[in-house]
């Protein structure tokens, strides 16, 4: 190799560089090739890395992993059964068949499930901010919010996606909808958009835990609690509640009102039909605010460093 | 402006600090459900620069600013005021830009995958820092060469040893060529054959490749064998900046050098040394630690019966205390 | 009375430990009622459909959901009792030095999860149920005598459940990666216990079995006594039964594991 000068503007590196001995200049230029890239593409490239990474490092326990895949879907399936059970008893909730509570429940629980698939580790985000591993995420070029989504990515979460589709495929065979364009187009889109506002929840979640580190389980009322309110229907909950989930917390959007739409129910609330197509609309509104609360949960842990 | 740091002026200055200071609002429980807050400042207007190519010992004790200084640094923390440049980039502002620039190894946390073969946390970098293939190459050869890691590359790194997975960890952090390797604690909790190995690695990288190298340790040693400079801080100012032997000058600290001798004698009278500890035929000798041992081993061997002898370094918190405690009345005196 | 003193202090210390996590408690607080919120209204769905559902009125499911939220993590039906802790000192050797002192491995966890439980009663455990008191019509008795047998069965209700997750904990002497069972236990737990629904509400055979089960000690057993439902002796008993034969087992698998442990040299 030849000599290497202290003044090589490592900085400076282009695809076809193969040699660490450069000339040295005196000031090292910005590397170019990084400016031109946006931060969202790279971001989704760290976290395919990452994720692919966390992917490899399970498969070192394969047993394991089975064990609590498994485990994964036993357990949201058991949610169901109180379900089958409640309708051992009855044969409608608020109003709502054995059926028609299976499409709710089949599509918060694929929504919810691809958000906790993609993002779920988000709360641990606490303790990392506590243990001081966020830093070694800190010096990385890759955007940290990338980095902390793909922690500990858990394949065994596709469980509860398994799940919802399951129940979904029963639910869409016990009844007689009539289905039109609109119907079927909305399926997809309101899946994606409950996913959306359900990440948005998730990193929101971890925006909070910058400030109260210990405080994980918060979110837990929001991405657990939420997806288990959204697994029955609206007719059942007090008026206020459905309007805080509607107008505050945008959950109504997941599932509810696509739903009514699909099922040919009245809309909570008396909202108009259009709202059944807004879910996409409000997952990308929701994503946009949690990023914000995401930033300035960043600049204060790296104002403060706690 | 001009900073003049040893070894270099504006032009050769690679990374500056201009008055940096770092305040963190700490609330502090006092009792039940009181809490009190405190202002503390962690790092309180210090400046320093520091030349391309240079290999600097960051110390202090526990608490000082070490950390937040290097956090700052490397773009985790944001300054709270002053300017901080490192190569011509505002660490905070440009995070993911300085991050191709530099290195970093936290001594006590490993960000090599827990689970994986050494070599896949290799890959990972080599793709997240984009490094051009042939580069990862040449470089991933030569770290696994210097740092002996040919027969770790396969093994899960939770079967390493703390040794080991320090190496690994350095050469992580090498991968994609950067300009400035910040180390925290690079040596802490290794056998003395892994420090030698560590040392005698980071001495090759600076020489041949010229990459400036800023270490905290607690280790004098680290120091003394790799670091022409040195910083001090202490409650977030920085107490001393020169080269080692003038902070043994500045802290009045002194070598120790153990004697083992025939039989029971009275204490050995050599000029520059006292004696400090007499116990049967093993005595204690002080001297001053910027001094050499060689001429004194000399003297005593010419006249007193010695088998074995041995020089024990000066304790790095010791010297750092005596250097605070004597400039600690005049700080005083300049507060109020 | 030494050992007495050494156990109190053991269980004094579990209290303490986990009173220090305050903004935990606070947020597993804000956590339970939220469930206990949406639990609320599902079953009063239910109840409106069939009014005298399990043999309880509305007000009495309602103060079943509630109990069942101050008592999740009382008795750690959703996971986080001593057994993580347990299960980490089995896996990393650390049991050896506990087996070595001076007091009994059992009573010593036994005494941990005590103090643990009573700072979840207190500090997660009432909260959510005041709060369900003060917003929803709930069945609470006027008659401190029921008051008294109520909170006589939840200590029983403490010893069982640690009982079963003493058992679940030992599992990790034999098996290398105690994930699944922890899971598996966890689900039954969650399942038989009637946190999800009431245990009387079960169908059939099936809700036969989950009567007769040790999980039904837990939220069910308390719940009605609380609700005037059950002879608070009959309970006692049924409690008593599974926490002998529980606690039982886990000492015949814990002089098992030591030996393992002894044979193996630590």
């Amino acid at each position: 190799m030849a000599e290497i000068t202290g003044a090589g503007p490592h900085g400076r590196r282009t695809d076809e560089e193969t040699e660490a001995a450069v000339a040295p200049a005196p000031v090292p230029a910005p590397a170019p090739a990084l400016a031109s890239r946006s931060r969202p593409a790279d971001g989704l490239r760290a976290y395919r890395l990452i994720a692919g990474m966390w992917l490899r490092s399970t498969m070192a326990y394969r047993a394991s992993f089975i064990m609590t895949t498994f485990g994964n879907f036993a357990a949201t399936a058991l949610d169901f059964v109180a379900i089958l059970l409640m309708f051992s008893r009855v044969d409608a909730l608020g109003g709502y068949t054995l059926p028609e509570i299976a499409f709710l429940y089949g599509l918060t629980s694929i929504s919810f499930g691809l958000a906790d698939l993609a993002i779920g580790s988000m709360d641990r985000l606490g303790r990392r901010v506590r243990d001081g591993t966020l830093d070694t995420l800190l010096v990385r070029p890759a955007p940290v919010l990338a980095q902390v989504a793909a922690d500990r990515f858990a394949l065994r979460r596709l469980g509860r996606v398994v799940q919802g589709v399951l129940v979904l495929v029963y639910a869409l065979g016990s009844f007689d909808v009539h289905w039109t364009a609109p119907k079927v187009l909305l399926m997809p889109l309101m899946m994606l958009g409950g996913a959306a506002i359900f990440c948005a929840v998730f990193v929101a979640g971890a925006a909070f835990q910058f400030v109260a580190q210990d405080a994980s389980e918060v979110q837990n009322a929001f991405t657990y609690g939420g997806t288990t309110l959204l697994q029955y229907p609206p007719t059942v909950f007090a008026r206020e509640l459905v309007r805080g989930v509607t107008f505050v917390l945008p959950l109504a959007f997941v599932n509810w009102l696509p739903a009514s739409y699909v099922l040919g129910r009245p809309y909570p609330l008396a909202l108009p039909w259009w709202t059944a197509f807004a879910s996409p609309l409000v997952g990308v509104g929701c994503c946009a605010l949690a990023g914000l609360a995401w930033r300035v949960g960043l600049r204060s842990y790296r104002s403060t460093g706690s | 402006m001009e900073l003049d740091g040893p070894g270099g002026g504006t032009d050769g200055a690679f990374i500056e600090l201009d008055r940096v200071e770092k305040v963190f609002d700490v609330r502090k429980k006092t009792g039940f459900l009181k809490r009190e807050r405190r202002r503390v400042r962690a790092v309180d207007a210090i400046s320093f620069s520091v030349a391309r190519g240079e290999m600097v010992g960051y110390i202090g004790p526990n608490g000082a600013g070490k950390s937040t200084t290097i956090k700052m640094l490397t773009g985790i923390l944001t300054p709270s005021g002053g300017r901080l440049r490192v190569a011509g980039i505002d660490p905070s502002r440009e995070r993911t830009r300085l991050a191709q620039r530099i290195g970093v190894v936290f001594g006590q946390r490993t960000t090599l995958w827990w689970d994986l073969p050494l070599i896949d946390s290799y890959r990972l970098m080599h793709r997240m820092y984009r490094i051009p293939d042939a580069r990862y190459r040449a470089n991933l050869d030569r770290c696994v060469e210097l740092l002996e890691l040919a027969d770790l590359l396969d093994v899960p790194v939770r079967q390493l040893s703390l040794g080991q997975r320090m190496r690994g960890d350095i050469a992580a952090a090498l991968l994609h060529d950067p300009d400035v390797l910040y180390l925290d604690e690079p040596t802490i909790g290794l056998d003395v054959i892994s420090k030698a190995r560590v040392r005698e690695f980071l001495r090759d990288l600076n020489a041949e490749r010229g990459t400036t190298v800023l270490l905290t340790t607690h280790d004098l040693q680290d120091i003394e064998q790799l670091c022409s400079r040195v910083m001090v801080i202490d409650h977030g100012r920085l107490m001393y900046d020169g080269p080692l032997a003038g902070l043994h000058e500045a802290g009045e600290s002194e070598r120790t050098l153990v004697v083992d001798l025939e039989r029971e004698l009275p204490p050995i009278e050599v000029p520059g040394t006292r004696v400090v500890r007499v116990e049967g035929p093993r005595q204690w000798l002080a001297f001053p630690a910027a001094e050499s041992a060689a001429p004194l081993v000399a003297r005593i061997a010419d006249r007193y019966p010695l088998v074995d002898l041995s020089v024990r370094e000066p304790d790095i918190e010791a010297v750092i205390a005596k250097m605070y405690a004597a400039s600690a009345a005049g700080a005083e005196r300049a507060v109020s | 009375m030494g050992a007495g003193r050494l156990y109190a202090a053991v269980a004094a210390g579990g209290f303490r430990r986990y009173a220090t996590y305050r903004a935990a408690t606070a947020a597993g607080v804000f956590t339970n009622t939220v469930f206990g919120l949406i639990l609320v209204y599902t079953y009063l769905a239910l109840w409106d459909v069939r009014p005298h559902l399990g043999g309880y009125d509305r007000a009495q499911a309602v103060t079943y959901v509630w109990l069942g939220q101050a008592f999740l993590s009382t008795l750690a039906i959703g996971g986080g009792g001593v057994e993580d802790e347990l299960m980490e000192r089995i896996r990393t050797g650390d049991i050896a030095i506990d087996l070595y002192r001076p007091a009994d491995l059992q009573l010593w966890w036994l005494a941990a999860d005590l103090g643990r439980a009573m700072f979840q009663l207190v500090g997660r455990g009432i909260v959510p149920f005041v709060f369900g008191a003060l917003f929803f019509p709930v069945a609470l008795p006027t008659d401190p005598l029921t008051w008294a047998a109520f909170l006589g069965a939840v200590p029983m209700a403490m010893l069982v459940s640690f009982g079963i997750r003493f058992l679940v904990a030992l599992s990790a002497f034999w098996l290398m990666d105690g994930t699944g069972v922890v899971q598996m236990a966890w689900l039954a737990g969650y399942f038989c216990s009637g946190m999800l629904l009431p245990l009387n509400v079960f169908p059939g055979a099936l809700g036969e079995v989950v009567r007769a089960l040790p999980w039904s000690s837990l939220l069910q057993a308390p719940a009605d006594v609380l609700l005037g439902h059950a002879d608070a002796l009959n309970t006692y008993v049924f409690q008593g039964a599974w926490a002998v034969a529980l606690l039982a087992a886990g000492r015949l698998l814990q002089s098992a594991a030591t030996r393992r442990v002894v044979v193996q040299g630590g």
